[in-house]
């Protein structure tokens, strides 16, 4: 159970300072208010305030744009006069500006900027919280979040020194990578000087790589993210899972201690686990009998506390897991976990077609039913099997050759015997042993060359063979330890799977990833983000 | 088969003994720990560091934007994050919930600096100092290159001295270039406007990367209008059709949309396309004149299945399938020649058969219409004789029956129709359909199947005598297991004795 690192693994840089600039920073902002004391959400509606001025936090959207608009305007064709203030978090785009400007508001709102983009939402994973950056990108092809990418990690290397090895694949990651170094070389000698806490930075396109987006997810994180949408760290569990009427917000991070302890497991690992934890509770509660008075005195005030931390957060996890097989079990999830590795392998393709024809036909859910054809679509390489329905996916994964560069980096791991879930031996423990995710694979092959040197092949396969960079600086102040300490930057989001799949490949080799994602993501968000949706 | 373990989730029945276990361990500690307090609990609810809460907490409150005391009282919770209180503390006392609270402290500027003057972000500081929008600059004489950076920077920039084409396309090279899509996209607006569209179009034509921001950028502000011209000019017909097609999105009245569809159908998609296009308009004309009678129906109260299971909703705008499933569920027994038939829908719709079947099954189960599940399945030959026949296999009928809670006596009869005997077992042994598994461990002969599956019905019950009588039966008609049953019989003690959670490792092979 939970692998622990290995003694010479590297501390993680403290992320806290990032809590506390963005914090400093939207006090400022907001200082230069007065009084701000209500919060609305940015709609379509006429503010209920009678106050003298209003502030509006938003994020650069037109959209939201016009709802400030027509408030704007109701005042001022009511006669009323206020002061409006936006705050576009992360930064202000010109077409907000433009938009502000033909709706005749211009100047009577004043606009300011709260560079925030980086939000810690644990100890080794920093999410930029911009699920938009997927669909901006990859399917319009809108780069306006490239300069944001850029400053974030202009952010990073101010406060935590440069990084000396830096490596990506990607068209995303090769214009971010350039912007930030044109960032860095403008404001020179701010980051000269400082020790490198941090020796790699790896970026990488999330079109390199759908198909593990798109798998469904069996390490716990990635179950619980699948099943009830963790959003911004944490985790709604409702009545069926706190055994109450009530429903829970939780804070899902390494804090956790039960959490923490599973959450990078098989599923099927995750009972025995809590079962042994439940018994060990047990065992020190039991303790209490035959206490004497010194005794009991010195549990409760010490120990008690935490066993009932600890007992709270167990129920809350049995609960999940108990809600999650209930959930899975309704939705033939051993069918489709078939399916999608016969199609991960390649075998049985006329089987699973039929199975997702009767997921179509059944009308299971249409988002799944779409997955499973993206899946095939990219898997077999034909962007027939998807048909006009997924004209939005193929177009992204043209010429894909995952089937090529699946032989090639050996994805498939050929065990003899029965793959252990509870002793992984490599990463495909995180798809029941079926599958080696390809972006964690490209990672590994990459820090172990410390080059793109002999994967020609794959670069070409994944059609990247302009966009796959390596950016050596020397650097001579950098301890081996920080060496062993790898940035992982996903543009177009990460899913938990990843996550945990090189959190195993850090404990085996005695490095720590840190991660940097636009969102975290999973299958549904992927597919939801490509969906056609109201104007 | 495969090698690898997998969990199954296909267990009718499953205990879940592990987990139960620990469920139980757990809660038989809930009077001694729930005595006091319920703090914690709260507690662990997300407390967010106040740069999540405020984007969060605009949310949070848009329901209850009454009630600000609530709103107030959340953010002041919220910042209790843990963590956050480890940081080291900025000299001054100020915090953001004191803040929100409303009281203004002179001096409080003060707060800024101590929390900046410790941390390497002190080159932040200027930027903090003024906000962006004093850095107006007026110069004329910045290169397209430093106007573009200037733009980066979010500075105001005037762009009106870029009159010639050549000007502004080299300011526009020069944004792509930099790859920040902002500018580009602002580069775009001042082009637009002073370039008529042709030439604007022309020019993108060849740039790629500027001419999907435009697209992007009409499409965000809504300029139809232009964002098809563009498409014409660049004869991209079918995205032309597309985009005009998808504003049926925003026609809420249905014989508004419907009118608008027609207008869709002569549009060069492609010819798969079109064929969809023509069966939208179709089915949403039907589900129009469908509503209509349905709705009339039920309000009248005189027909017994709307009385019985009144609507849950319109089928206006449902899916092609939704609307086979209603119609097999209200209009079942309805004539081919009526618009709400079934088989009218199939008819129109070129449902396959498959299709067709499973969506009528569940409608028909949902109702426990029997008779009508029976009907789906018999087919008759020329001589007249009746044959059971599913196009989607039998194993498939039996689940989906299950699911819908059918009687055993009718799981019992399409079970004895599933041809492969493994399958036929495994079915007959989940679902409880005992006679099923005694005459077929008879016609197999199996006996120590027989007697392993005894324990399995209840005491003094007519199948344990069936199965005692099949048992104490003379051996020269009921004779030792054959050879080739043996797989079987480790197939079917497998699915009898395994319990709970043992299960979850079964092979993915299984």
């Amino acid at each position: 159970m939970a692998f622990p690192h290995r003694p010479d693994a590297p501390e993680l840089p403290d992320f806290s300072m990032l809590k506390r600039l963005a914090r400093d920073q939207l006090i400022y902002l907001l200082e230069q208010q007065h009084e701000v004391d209500k919060l609305y959400k940015v709609e379509n509606k006429p503010a209920l305030s009678s106050s003298e001025q209003l502030c509006f936090l938003v994020r650069p959207r037109i959209k939201n744009m016009r709802y400030i608009a027509n408030l704007v305007n109701a005042d001022k064709l009511a006669g009323r006069t206020r002061k409006y203030k936006v705050i576009f978090s992360p930064q202000k785009f010109y077409a907000c500006e433009m938009v502000l400007e033909e709706e005749g508001i211009y100047g009577d709102v004043s606009c300011d900027e709260w560079a925030f983009s980086l939000l810690p939402l644990d100890v080794d994973l920093l999410s930029m919280e911009l699920p938009e950056f997927f669909r901006d990108y990859f399917l319009e092809g809108d780069q306006r979040w490239i300069n944001t990418v850029a400053q974030a990690l202009h952010l990073l290397s101010t406060l935590y020194g440069s990084f000396p090895n830096c490596y990506g694949i990607g068209r995303c990651a090769k214009m971010s990578y350039e912007l930030w170094r044109k960032l860095e070389e403008e404001e020179d000698g701010e980051t000269k000087g400082r020790r490198p806490e941090i020796g790699h930075i790896f970026l990488l396109d999330r079109d390199m790589d759908f198909v593990t987006a798109l798998c469904s997810q069996v390490v716990y994180e990635g179950l619980v993210d699948d099943t009830f949408r963790i959003k911004c760290g944490s985790v709604d569990f409702g009545p069926e899972v706190t055994s109450s009427d009530k429903s829970l917000k939780v804070l899902l991070n390494a804090e956790d201690k039960v959490f923490n302890e599973i959450r990078n497991e098989h599923f099927s690992n995750v009972f025995g686990f809590l079962s042994q934890k439940a018994r060990n509770l047990q065992a020190q509660y039991d303790r209490r009998r035959g206490m004497d008075i010194k005794q009991m005195k010195n549990f409760v005030s010490q120990e008690l506390k935490g066993l009932k931390q600890e007992h709270r957060l167990l129920s809350l996890h049995i609960g999940a897991c108990e809600s999650i097989m209930k959930k899975k079990t309704k939705q033939d999830f051993q069918e489709l976990i078939k399916t999608e590795h016969a199609l991960l392998e390649g075998f049985s393709i006329r089987e699973s077609t039929s199975y997702i024809e009767e997921h179509i036909d059944r009308q299971v859910s249409p988002i799944e039913s779409l997955r499973l054809m993206c899946l095939l679509s990219i898997t077999e390489n034909t962007d027939k099997a998807a048909g006009k329905i997924t004209d939005a996916f193929s177009s992204l994964a043209k010429r894909s050759n995952f089937r090529a560069i699946s032989k090639k980096l050996n994805l498939i791991p050929r065990v003899d015997g029965e793959y252990d879930l509870k002793v992984p031996r490599d990463m495909a423990y995180v798809f029941s042993g079926a599958y080696v995710p390809l972006s964690c694979r490209i990672i590994e092959q990459v820090l172990e060359r410390r080059s793109w040197q002999g994967l020609d092949e794959v670069v070409r396969l994944l059609n990247c063979s302009e966009f796959a960079f390596t950016d050596m600086i020397k650097d001579d102040k950098a301890s081996s330890e920080s060496l062993r300490l790898i940035l992982v930057v996903f543009l177009g989001g990460c899913t938990f799977s990843e996550i945990s799949a090189l959190r195993f490949l850090g404990r085996e080799k005695g490095y720590r990833f840190i991660f940097l994602t636009t969102a975290v993501t999973n299958s549904a968000r992927l597919m939801e983000a490509m969906s056609e949706v109201k104007a | 088969g495969s090698k690898f373990k997998a969990f199954t989730f296909d267990d009718e029945d499953d205990e879940l003994s592990q987990l139960k276990e620990s469920k139980r361990a757990v809660n038989s500690l809930r009077d001694f720990v729930d005595d006091d307090d319920d703090d914690d609990l709260e507690r662990v609810s997300w407390s967010g560091e106040p740069v999540g809460s405020i984007s969060w907490s605009i949310k949070e409150t848009a329901g209850n934007s009454g009630s600000t005391h609530e709103g107030r009282e959340q953010l002041k919770s919220r910042n209790s994050f843990s963590s956050y209180a480890q940081l080291p503390k900025p000299t001054s006392t100020y915090s953001l919930s004191s803040f929100f609270r409303g009281r203004t402290r002179p001096g409080s500027f003060q707060s800024l600096s101590d929390a900046l003057s410790d941390t390497p972000a002190k080159t932040y500081a200027p930027e903090l100092g003024r906000p962006k929008g004093e850095y107006r600059d007026y110069s004329n004489d910045w290169s397209p290159s430093d106007t573009v950076r200037r733009l980066r920077k979010g500075k105001v920039c005037s762009l009106e001295r870029f009159r010639s084409l050549q000007d502004k396309l080299q300011l526009l090279e020069e944004a792509v270039s930099m790859h920040d899509g902002n500018v580009i996209t602002a580069v775009l607006i001042f082009l637009k406007r002073t370039l008529c569209k042709e030439v604007l179009f022309r020019e993108l034509e060849v740039r790629q990367v500027a001419l999907r921001h435009l697209i992007h950028f009409l499409k965000e502000i809504g300029d139809q209008k232009l964002l098809l011209d563009l498409f014409r000019f660049l004869d991209r017909t079918e995205e032309l059709a597309l985009s005009h097609y998808r504003e049926h999105l925003n026609i809420q009245d249905p014989e508004k949309r419907k009118e608008f569809l027609k207008t869709c159908i002569g549009l060069p998609f492609s010819a798969e396309d079109s064929a969809h296009i023509q069966d939208h308009y179709t089915l949403l004309e039907r589900q129009i004149i469908i509503e209509a009678n349905d709705r009339h129906l039920e309000s009248a109260g005189q027909t017994e299945i709307f009385r019985k299971h009144p609507r849950k909703a319109s089928i206006l705008n449902m899916p092609l399938v939704t609307t086979l499933f209603y119609s097999c569920f209200y209009h079942y027994t309805e004539a081919e020649g009526t618009f709400s038939s079934p088989i009218n829908l199939k008819k129109t719709f070129k449902i396959p058969d498959k299709q067709y079947v499973l969506t009528a099954l569940a409608a028909r189960a949902k109702l426990r219409a029997w008779n009508d599940v029976d009907a789906l399945f018999t087919t008759k030959n020329w001589l007249g004789y009746t044959k059971k026949r599913a196009p989607i296999g039998f194993h498939r009928v039996v689940e989906i029956l299950h699911k819908n809670s059918a009687p055993v006596q009718i799981l019992q009869e399409y079970v004895n129709l599933v041809e492969d005997v493994d399958t036929k077992l495994n079915l007959a042994t989940k679902f409880k359909c005992h006679d099923v598994v005694i005459d077929t461990c008879r016609d197999l002969k199996d006996r120590q199947q027989l007697l392993a599956y005894r324990s399995k019905v209840d005491k003094g019950s007519a199948e344990e005598e069936k199965i005692d009588a099949l048992l104490s039966s003379p051996v020269s008609s009921y004779s030792l297991p054959l050879q080739q049953s043996q797989e079987t019989v480790h197939k079917v003690a497998s699915c009898v004795c395994s319990q709970g959670l043992e299960r979850i490792a079964v092979s993915r092979a299984m």
